[in-house]
């Protein structure tokens, strides 16, 4: 007998579990392609850390329109063929309604034709400009290019009145895509490259470029790399005893840096998204309360700094959130009200996505920092 | 900024670079003496020096000297952990088959300290301040006298164990025929295993002196590891003075092919270098010609 009653209790339960999931609505389910793993980590981590926060955040305040987000993340470690299986994982088995991410700009052109195939909304959080240009109907992205980096830079250097430069680029992607901008804005605007000088991503001692670079006439360095290259460049420039200013790219804007190189980093200027210098804005700047609101919670919870990185996927996350609010969750209506979001205050900068225009920021989306005893300092 | 400098400078930086090699190169010399065997793992220890003494350093505030004492010592017990469960219980192993495993054994230790200690990099402090020191237009940091001195130090020690202790003597008896050596009474088994001592020490106060320079992370040991490998084949796998030219000559040759060729054929030069050797002269530049060994 009593048996019965547990029986008659279990189907009961199951019953009312089924009917539970019947009642509520399906979550919307967004796909994610970090790098958490391998070369890329730097990006993938914060970045996989971001998004998860704010969908758990935009869950607990109720879900978009009473509706849960379910986020699934695949990590491509950065590799080209893994970013394509796990594309095709969340388009076929999963059935996402958009994709942020990757976070390398390898990984996103090879994505892209699968993902523009299967008719997904697609926010990349990778840097190169080739994602976006020429506009593809379905990729939109949120890192800064790589062009506007450099524009600012050179806009800076104009006003110092330097025209003769040397760079000193990594060869690897992110290098290359920077190295070509130099080359190609430096013709543009009229400055000079005296020395054009690369080392590999896992060399250890650059002193050989930097005394040549040394023996030219540049007035400036600029350097283009991530972490650690770009520290040893900075340890070596003062082991070396170069007077001249250093300019390094926005892949260095992480405390990362300045921790590798230590003293060496002193008075080096960098382009970087506001977020690092967050609390020296002036209070009119739209971007302040959604910085300070993003560091510190990202603080609260991972107990380091939300950095540069991590802002990609928030823009990513809080651009596909406006755009479910207002479209759904169909794919096709997400990508319109993607290209529709206007002046969107966001990490990296203020969105406007246009037909013509899927990366949305202008130059002012970069600020330049001077690195000054071991922080960032606003350059005015 | 005149050529003369730019060329002390080439020379200084290249140097400099080469005595990393050369003590690198020594912990190869070493075991391969002992066993016959080259051990891959060998840029495994360097990373194992570095790290672990961040790890003591930063993790448990240690100061800078216990931490480094303990780093060698832990590095040197995962030496002999190595040699006791991955090289001994295989006897009469072909040296082939061991130097596989010495294979298997670094991507081992590079993936444990990836999980352990993930994939940052990470620097050391320069053990006597960064402000460079001049020397003919050319400049060098203080860290790399401290290269330079330990490097001279270990050449000396190593001169006097082979060549004047017991112990070191029987070492190189067990090179030349570890049969006859273990004949008059040479515990060949714990010659081996001292090898592997000598080595992983060496290999990771190599680790730890260089990581303020060139930093540290999990899979600093590779390339270290190889460049080591080099100079000791230009030296011809000696545990002397040989090894140290070798080192210095390829930390010069990477240097100045750096600066007047250019510097993206850096490490090209270096294997370059090491397919010529091994073509034309495999028993290496500074070494008079064996006879033994019939």
């Amino acid at each position: 007998m009593f048996k019965n009653v547990w029986k008659i209790f279990f189907v009961l339960v199951i019953i009312m579990f089924m009917a539970g999931s019947v009642i509520a609505a399906d979550p919307i389910k967004i796909g994610a392609l970090f790098s958490v793993s391998g070369p890329a980590a730097f990006l993938g981590e914060p970045e996989r850390n971001t998004a998860q926060m704010l969908v758990n955040e935009i869950n607990k305040a109720g879900g978009i329109k009473g509706r849960q987000l379910e986020l699934i993340v695949i990590d491509t470690q950065g590799d080209a063929t893994k970013a394509v299986q796990g594309v095709n994982k969340l388009i076929k088995d999963d059935k996402v309604v958009a994709i942020i991410g990757p976070s390398t700009t390898g990984d996103s052109m090879a994505v892209i034709p699968i993902v523009e195939k299967a008719e997904i909304p697609l926010i990349s959080c990778a840097a190169g400009i080739k994602i976006t240009d020429p506009v593809k109907k379905w990729i939109f992205k949120t890192a800064q290019n790589d062009a506007l980096a450099v524009a600012r830079i050179f806009e800076y250097l104009k006003k110092q009145k330097i025209n003769k430069i040397a760079i000193l680029t990594v060869s690897d992607g992110f290098g290359s895509s920077g190295r070509e901008q130099l080359v190609k804005q430096s013709k543009e605007s009229g400055f000079e490259i005296i020395s054009d000088e690369t080392y590999g991503p896992k060399d250890t001692d650059m002193t050989a470029q930097l005394t040549k670079i040394r023996g030219g006439n540049a007035q400036a360095i600029i350097c283009w790399g991530t972490n650690p290259g770009p520290a040893t460049v900075a340890r070596n420039i003062q082991q070396l005893g170069i007077k001249l200013p250093v300019f390094m790219s926005h892949g260095v804007s992480s405390k990362r840096f300045i921790e590798l190189a230590g003293d060496a980093a002193e008075g080096i200027i960098l382009p970087s998204g506001r977020v690092i210098v967050a609390n020296q804005m002036s209070n009119k700047e739209p971007q302040k309360k959604v910085l300070l609101g993003y560091v510190s919670s990202y603080q609260k919870l991972y107990n380091v700094e939300g950095d540069h990185f991590g802002g990609h996927a928030w823009d990513a996350m809080m651009l596909l959130k406006g755009a479910i609010e207002k479209g759904g969750d169909n794919p096709a209506a997400i990508r319109d009200q993607l290209e529709k979001t206007k002046k969107f205050a966001g990490i990296g900068g203020t969105f406007s996505y246009s037909p013509q225009d899927h990366a949305g920021l202008t130059k002012d989306a970069f600020v330049l920092v001077q690195i000054k005893k071991q922080a960032w300092t606003l350059v005015k | 900024m005149d050529n003369s400098s730019q060329l002390a400078q080439y020379i200084l930086s290249g140097l400099s670079n080469g005595a990393i090699y050369a003590l690198i190169g020594f912990g190869f010399a070493i075991i391969h003496n002992a066993t016959g065997i080259i051990n891959f793992a060998q840029g495994e220890f360097v990373m194992l020096g570095g790290m672990l003494t961040i790890f003591f350093l930063v993790f448990l505030q240690l100061p800078i000297v216990p931490a480094i004492a303990l780093a060698i010592t832990l590095a040197t017990v995962v030496g002999i952990a190595f040699e006791r469960l991955a090289i001994r219980p295989l006897k009469n192993a072909k040296p082939l088959s061991l130097i596989i495993i010495t294979i298997g054994a670094s991507i081992f230790i590079r993936g444990a300290a990836m999980l352990i200690w993930g994939k940052d990099t990470h620097a050391l402090p320069a053990f006597s301040g960064s402000a460079p020191l001049y020397i003919a237009g050319a400049t060098i940091l203080p860290q790399h006298l401290w290269i330079f001195g330990i490097s001279v130090l270990i050449i000396i020690l190593n001169r006097v164990f082979f060549n004047y202790t017991l112990t070191g003597k029987a070492m190189r008896a067990c090179a030349y025929n570890s049969y006859a050596a273990s004949l008059v009474g040479i515990d060949v088994k714990i010659m081996v295993l001292l090898s592997f001592i000598i080595s992983a020490a060496i290999g990771s106060m190599a680790g730890i002196i260089i990581a303020p320079l060139t930093m540290t992370s999990y899979d600093v040991g590779i390339m270290l590891g190889l460049k080591g490998f080099i100079a000791v084949i230009i030296g011809g796998m000696s545990s002397g003075l040989g090894t140290v030219l070798g080192g210095l000559l390829l930390g010069l040759l990477e240097s100045l092919g750096a600066g007047y060729i250019s510097a993206s054929y850096k490490d090209a030069i270096a294997f370059i270098i090491l397919l010529l050797i091994l073509f034309v002269r495999p028993e290496g530049l500074f070494k008079k010609k064996e006879t033994q060994r019939v």
